[in-house]
């Protein structure tokens, strides 16, 4: 059922939906880039959320974001996409700059090294690769954190491994729902 | 998903460049992340102006949430303070009778105290409070332990000012933007803060251990002294931290001195105190003479 007002409410920028041809429609070009880049963004920037945690807790999660769009879509970030999202995340991060740039590099080569090699995989083996990156991503960030500073052991990483490594499928799905959006005619 | 197809490009020159253009500027981005990397360790600072941007863009939001936070934590307080509010009304009460003829004493004794310094001759300086702001976000992912405060160079804010809450020590400040700046906690492992028990003024240090506690090494050397309880303030020695802050309490005898936890816990301190630096022209006359990070000699 139509409500009358909200309809004639609507800008007069196109002719409403009723009218609109209902096939050969295309995407928007602007959705489907920026949603996966804002997504991203987005993620790296919820550590300036007021969350005080005492021991580092909260997951990486831009970095689970962009591993999630990355296993879940493939070609659709470029290999390079580490470096500006990496040095995005740097900014928020309180980690040395170029921490998130240089690792999240590497995360992106060698996801394209596995893809090389294991074509066809499903999500328990995407959710083994992440975890695993994940894993060795926080351990290289800590290692970073030690050139420059004094840097704490490496077991207080260790629930923050594991809340991370539980909360990819979430991750996962959350870029699956926005990619139905992102792709929606 | 298997990869698509462009990552086979076939037979098409252009594809083929293509292709091995991502991989050059990949391995270009490595590369490059290991140059800024390496340009921000060699100077921890250099890249403040951009953190501090980030901050101060994101500050609005946090200081929305942060504020939203404290007031429905005030309510959830305000809410459980009418339960058995008359049998705490008669407790209170006892109590601020039992305590005023303690405060009098206490108030005496602090006028001895005053009377005495001033015959010694023992110039008082209390720490001044520069600014009260709020801690609004820290590094929930990072093994640093840095939080934002809510109010930066406009309230003169200035670098290394100690910050302190309601219960005790919370850190330093170590970057300034506008309307935002950065606090080292001291649950860092890089913040180290000359420390003394309570009871005894044993003189120590304490370091972060970013899990939340602090470990506190005596000067000393020989068995470690502490006990299990024992009140930890600062001493002031070496400026900066004002003395007789209270700092942590120690939980547990370690070998090399004790394990403590610090008494102010930020995500539960409603507001931050910025105090001035203390013992500050001591220091600013010390830096004109041997800055900080020369090894060269005083001149004679």
């Amino acid at each position: 059922m139509k409500i009358p007002v909200v309809t004639a409410l609507r800008l007069p920028l196109r002719p409403g939906r009723e009218y609109e041809t209902r096939f050969d429609r295309e995407q928007s070009t602007l959705k489907m880039l920026a949603i996966p880049i804002a997504s991203i963004t987005l993620a790296s920037m919820i550590t300036t959320l007021p969350i005080l945690v005492a021991q580092p807790l909260l997951p990486p999660l831009g970095l689970m974001m962009l591993l999630g769009w990355r296993l879940m879509r493939p070609g659709l970030l470029p290999m390079w996409a580490g470096l500006p999202f990496g040095l995005f995340d740097d900014v928020f991060s309180g980690q040395p700059f170029g921490s998130a740039g240089l690792i999240w590099s590497l995360v992106m080569i060698t996801i394209e090294l596995i893809d090389a090699r294991a074509i066809w995989r499903d999500h328990w083996q995407d959710w083994v690769i992440a975890s695993t990156l994940i894993a060795l991503a926080l351990l290289l960030g800590l290692f970073i954190v030690g050139l420059a500073h004094s840097a704490p052991s490496s077991a207080i990483l260790l629930p923050q491994i594991i809340l991370s490594i539980l909360l990819y499928p979430l991750i996962v799905r959350l870029c699956a729902w926005m990619d139905r959006w992102r792709l929606a005619t | 998903m298997a990869p698509p197809q462009n990552r086979r490009p076939g037979f098409s020159r252009k594809a083929q460049y293509g292709l091995f253009a991502t991989y050059v500027i990949a391995v270009g981005g490595v590369a490059f992340a290991a140059l800024l990397l390496v340009i921000s360790i060699a100077d921890p600072t250099g890249f403040n102006a951009l953190r501090s941007a980030g901050a101060e863009i994101t500050a609005p939001v946090a200081r929305f949430f942060s504020s939203i936070r404290w007031t429905t934590y005030d309510i959830g307080k305000n809410i459980s303070a009418y339960f058995d509010a008359a049998s705490k009304n008669a407790a209170l009460t006892r109590e601020v009778k039992k305590n005023r003829t303690r405060l009098i004493e206490a108030k005496a004794i602090k006028t001895e105290n005053l009377r005495l310094r001033r015959m010694l001759g023992i110039v008082d300086d209390t720490p001044e409070v520069v600014a009260v702001g709020r801690l609004i976000s820290s590094t929930g992912s990072s093994s640093r332990r840095i939080a934002t405060l809510s109010i930066g160079s406009n309230y003169n804010i200035v670098s290394a000012q100690p910050v302190r809450g309601a219960e005790g020590l919370i850190g330093r400040i170590i970057e300034v933007g506008p309307t935002t700046a950065r606090v080292l906690l001291i649950t860092d492992a890089e913040n180290l803060v000359p420390v003394m028990r309570a009871s005894d003024g044993l003189p120590a240090f304490a370091t972060g251990l970013a899990n939340g506690m602090v470990v506190v090494k005596p000067i000393n050397l020989g068995e470690s002294p502490f006990k299990p309880g024992d009140i930890i303030v600062t001493s002031g020695n070496g400026g900066l931290y004002p003395p007789n802050i209270p700092f942590a309490r120690v939980l547990k005898k370690t070998v090399e001195g004790a394990l403590a936890r610090p008494m102010a816990d930020p995500s539960n301190t409603p507001y931050a105190i910025v105090l001035e630096s203390y013992q500050a022209p001591a220091r600013a006359a010390q830096q004109a003479i041997i800055p900080d990070g020369k090894t060269e000699t005083a001149p004679e």
